[in-house]
C-alpha cells in the first residue's frame, strides 16, 4: 500500500481510537469509585461525620495541612528567590537537593528521622509537620523555580528597588504577585500530599484523616469507604477551585497558564545583555 | 508654556505630599553628578579602569562603545546595583557610594521590559510615589500627568502585556521621571525596539529631558543614537573613557584612533611618518598630524570619507571598485595600487561619471589628521 493511503486510513480511523482510549481511561478510573460507592452505600455518607475520631483526625490533617504550606513557603520562597537573583550557577545543585524527597522511599526517611529526633517530638504532629515540608520541597521548589523562570526577576527586582522599595516591599508588591499562578500551584499539590499522606503519619503514630480511615475500616467499612471517597471529592474539589482562581488571574495580567505541576507562560521576552 | 507652568504646579504639589522639603524652584533640576577614578573588576577583568566622568546639571550625556567597554557597569554603579572597588560617585558633591539603591531618588529604564506585569500602567507609573507614601490620589494625578507627557493617556488602565514594546518603554520612561529623579539613568531603552519606534521614542525621550531639565546617563552602542540626542558623548573603551565631547566635536576631531574609527566611518590609508612624527606623507601629499597616535613607526593615516577627493583620471592611482548612491551624495569605492581600498564621499553629480572600472585620483587635502598604528 502507498504511504499516502496509509496515511489517510490512519487519520480517518484516529477519532475512532480517541474515543477508545478515552473509554479505556474512564473506565479505569471511573470503574473503582463505582465499586466504591455501590460498597459503601448512600447512607454511610451521612453516617460519615458523626463517627468517632472523624473530627479530631480531620482537623489534625487541615493543622498539618497549614503547618506544613507555612514552613514550606517561609524556607522556599526567600531560598529560591535569592539563589536564582544571586547564584543562578546553583540551581542546579538545589534543584537537585530538593529531588532527594522523592528519590529516598518514606519509609527510609521516617525510620532515619524517629532515631536522630528528640524523644519529645516523637509521634507528635510536629515532628510529622517537619517531616512533611521535607516531602513537600520538590513540589514546592519546581513550582516557584518554574515561576521565577517566567519573569524576568532581576531586572523586576532593580526596578523596584530603583523606585525606592524595600526588599520586602518588592517581594510582597512585585515578586509574591507575579509568582500567584505558581504558588497556587504548588499549594495544591502540598495540601494534596499532606491530607493524602499514610506512611509517615502512620509510622510517627499520628492519627491524620488517611490514617483514621485506614484504623476505622476494621470496625465499619463501609462508612470508612464513605470517608475516603468524602475525602477525594473535597480534595479534588478544592484542586478545581484553585486552578480556576489562578486561570483568572493570568487572564487578567496575561501571564502563565495554570497547571497543577507548571507554569506555562505564554507572554515572557527575554532581550540580549550588552 | 501653559503645559509646562500646569506641570510645575503638579510636581510642587506631589512634592508636597510626599513631606519632603521641596522648594518651589524644581530643585532636582540643578543636580551635577561626577563619577572620580571608577575602577570595578569581575574576577581578572576590568569592567572600569579609574574612569572620570563630570555630569553638568540638566546635561544628557551619553556613555558609547561596544559591548564589554564597561559602559553599563558605570551606570550600574551610578544607580547604586553594583559597587566599585575604588573610586566614588558624587551627586551634587556628595558621596552616594554608602546610599542604597532605593534611596538614590534615581530613575531607571532598563533594556529589557521592566514593567510590573501585576500592575496596569498607570500603577506602574505611580508605584515610586506609593513608595514614598503619596496619597491614592495624588499618585494617581500625578501618573495620569505622566502617561499624558509620554501620550499614553489612553492605555493607562491597560497592562503591561497589553501594550506594544514601545509602549511598554515610554510608560517605563514616565515611571522612572514619576518620582522628579536628580538623576535620569537610560540603559539601552531604545535596543530592544524596531527601527521606526527607536527613532520617535529617541526623539521624544530628548524633548521630555531638555524640557524637565532633568541631569541624565545614557548608556548605548548605537552612535547615532548617541550622536544625536546627547550634549556630551564619552566613548569608552576597556573601562576607560576615549575622549568625552559634543557630537560634533568627537566627529571632526577625534582625540585617538579608537574614537576615529569607533564613531563614523573611518579610511585607512599607509603614511609615510617625517619630521619626528609631526608631518605624514599620504597619497603622495605631506600633511600635519594630529596630536593622539604614535610618533614612529608604520602607520595608516585616518581619514573620513567626506575629505578625501576624487577626480576622473587616466593614469591614476586608482580604479573605482563600486558606487553607491545615498542620495544627495555617493560613496565611491576604489581601489589603490597596494591593494588599499578607500572610501570617499562626493555629490551625486560628480559621482556619475564614475562607473566600477574607471581610472581616477584620489587625493588628499592639506589639513591635520590621525594616525594610528598600522593594522597588519
Amino acid at each position: 500500500m502507498a504511504p499516502i493511503n496509509q496515511r489517510v486510513a490512519r487519520s480517518g480511523r484516529f477519532p475512532v481510537w480517541r474515543w477508545v482510549i478515552l473509554l479505556v481511561a474512564a473506565v479505569y478510573f471511573l470503574l473503582p469509585l463505582y465499586a466504591a460507592l455501590r460498597f459503601a452505600g448512600i447512607h454511610a455518607f451521612g453516617a460519615v461525620f458523626t463517627q468517632p475520631g472523624f473530627g479530631s483526625s480531620l482537623w489534625t490533617s487541615v493543622q498539618l495541612g497549614a503547618m506544613t504550606w507555612i514552613i514550606t513557603m517561609a524556607l522556599m520562597l526567600p531560598t529560591t528567590i535569592y539563589v536564582h537573583l544571586r547564584m543562578p550557577r546553583l540551581r542546579r545543585v538545589l534543584e537537585g537537593i530538593t529531588i532527594l524527597p522523592i528519590v529516598i522511599p518514606p519509609v527510609v526517611l521516617i525510620i532515619g528521622v524517629l532515631q536522630v529526633a528528640p524523644l519529645a517530638l516523637r509521634a507528635t504532629m510536629w515532628l510529622l509537620g517537619l517531616e512533611y515540608v521535607i516531602l513537600a520541597m520538590p513540589f514546592a521548589y519546581r513550582a516557584i523555580d518554574a515561576g521565577l523562570r517566567s519573569i524576568d526577576l532581576k531586572t523586576l527586582t532593580e526596578a523596584s528597588s530603583n523606585l525606592g522599595a524595600s526588599v520586602l516591599t518588592t517581594l510582597r508588591l512585585v515578586i509574591v504577585p507575579n509568582l500567584r499562578t505558581s504558588l497556587l500551584s504548588s499549594t495544591v499539590l502540598i495540601l494534596a500530599l499532606v491530607l493524602g499522606e499514610f506512611t509517615m503519619a502512620s509510622l510517627n503514630l499520628v492519627q491524620t484523616f488517611p490514617v483514621w480511615i485506614v484504623a476505622f475500616d476494621q470496625d465499619n467499612a463501609q462508612i470508612s469507604e464513605a470517608a475516603s471517597m468524602l475525602a477525594l471529592f473535597v480534595t479534588w474539589l478544592f484542586l478545581m477551585l484553585i486552578v480556576l482562581v489562578g486561570s483568572r488571574q493570568a487572564r487578567r495580567t496575561g501571564r502563565g497558564e495554570v497547571n497543577l505541576f507548571s507554569v506555562t507562560t505564554t507572554t515572557t521576552t527575554t532581550i540580549g545583555e550588552s | 508654556m501653559a503645559t509646562n507652568a500646569a506641570n510645575e504646579t503638579a510636581v510642587a504639589s506631589a512634592s508636597g505630599a510626599t513631606g519632603a522639603v521641596a522648594p518651589d524652584d524644581g530643585s532636582h533640576e540643578g543636580t551635577s553628578v561626577s563619577l572620580r577614578n571608577l575602577t570595578r573588576a569581575f574576577g581578572a577583568s576590568r569592567a572600569l579602569d579609574g574612569m572620570s566622568l563630570e555630569i553638568a546639571p540638566g546635561e544628557l550625556v551619553a556613555l558609547l562603545g561596544p559591548s564589554g567597554c564597561g559602559k553599563t557597569t558605570a551606570l550600574r554603579i551610578v544607580a547604586g546595583f553594583e559597587t566599585a572597588d575604588a573610586g566614588e560617585v558624587l551627586v551634587d558633591g556628595q558621596d552616594v557610594s554608602g546610599v542604597p539603591a532605593a534611596r538614590r531618588d534615581m530613575g531607571m529604564v532598563f533594556q529589557s521590559y521592566s514593567l510590573f506585569p501585576n500592575m496596569s500602567a498607570l500603577d506602574n507609573v505611580g508605584f515610586g510615589l506609593r513608595m514614598r507614601k503619596a496619597n491614592a490620589a495624588t499618585r494617581r494625578q500625578r501618573a495620569n500627568e505622566l502617561l499624558e507627557m509620554v501620550g499614553l493617556s489612553a492605555q493607562a488602565s491597560q497592562f503591561p502585556h497589553q501594550l506594544s514594546g514601545g509602549q511598554q518603554q515610554r510608560v517605563a520612561l514616565a515611571r522612572a521621571l514619576a518620582i522628579e529623579p536628580r538623576v535620569l539613568l537610560l540603559d539601552e531603552p531604545l535596543s530592544a525596539l524596531d527601527a521606526k519606534v527607536r527613532l520617535q521614542l529617541r526623539e521624544q525621550i530628548r524633548t521630555l529631558q531638555q524640557r524637565l531639565g532633568t541631569t541624565t546617563l545614557f548608556v548605548t552602542h548605537d552612535q547615532e543614537e548617541a550622536l544625536s540626542m546627547a550634549d556630551r558623548v564619552g566613548v569608552m573603551r576597556a573601562g576607560k573613557l576615549e575622549q568625552v565631547a559634543v557630537p560634533d566635536e568627537l566627529y571632526s576631531r577625534p582625540a585617538t584612533p579608537f574614537v576615529a574609527e569607533f564613531v563614523g566611518t573611518m579610511n585607512r590609508l599607509p603614511g609615510d611618518l617625517g619630521g619626528g612624527g609631526t608631518s605624514v606623507t599620504v597619497l603622495g601629499t605631506t600633511v600635519p598630524v594630529q596630536p593622539g597616535g604614535p610618533a614612529s613607526g608604520p602607520v595608516d593615516v585616518l581619514v573620513r570619507p567626506e575629505n578625501l577627493t576624487v577626480t576622473t583620471a587616466t593614469g591614476g592611482n586608482g580604479i573605482v571598485s563600486n558606487r553607491t548612491f545615498l542620495g544627495a551624495i555617493s560613496r565611491v569605492t576604489v581601489l589603490l595600487s597596494g591593494d588599499t581600498e578607500v572610501r570617499v564621499d562626493i555629490a551625486s553629480t560628480q559621482a556619475a561619471a564614475m562607473t566600477p572600472g574607471t581610472a581616477v585620483q584620489v587625493a588628499i587635502p592639506v589639513a591635520a589628521v590621525l594616525v594610528a598604528p598600522r593594522a597588519s
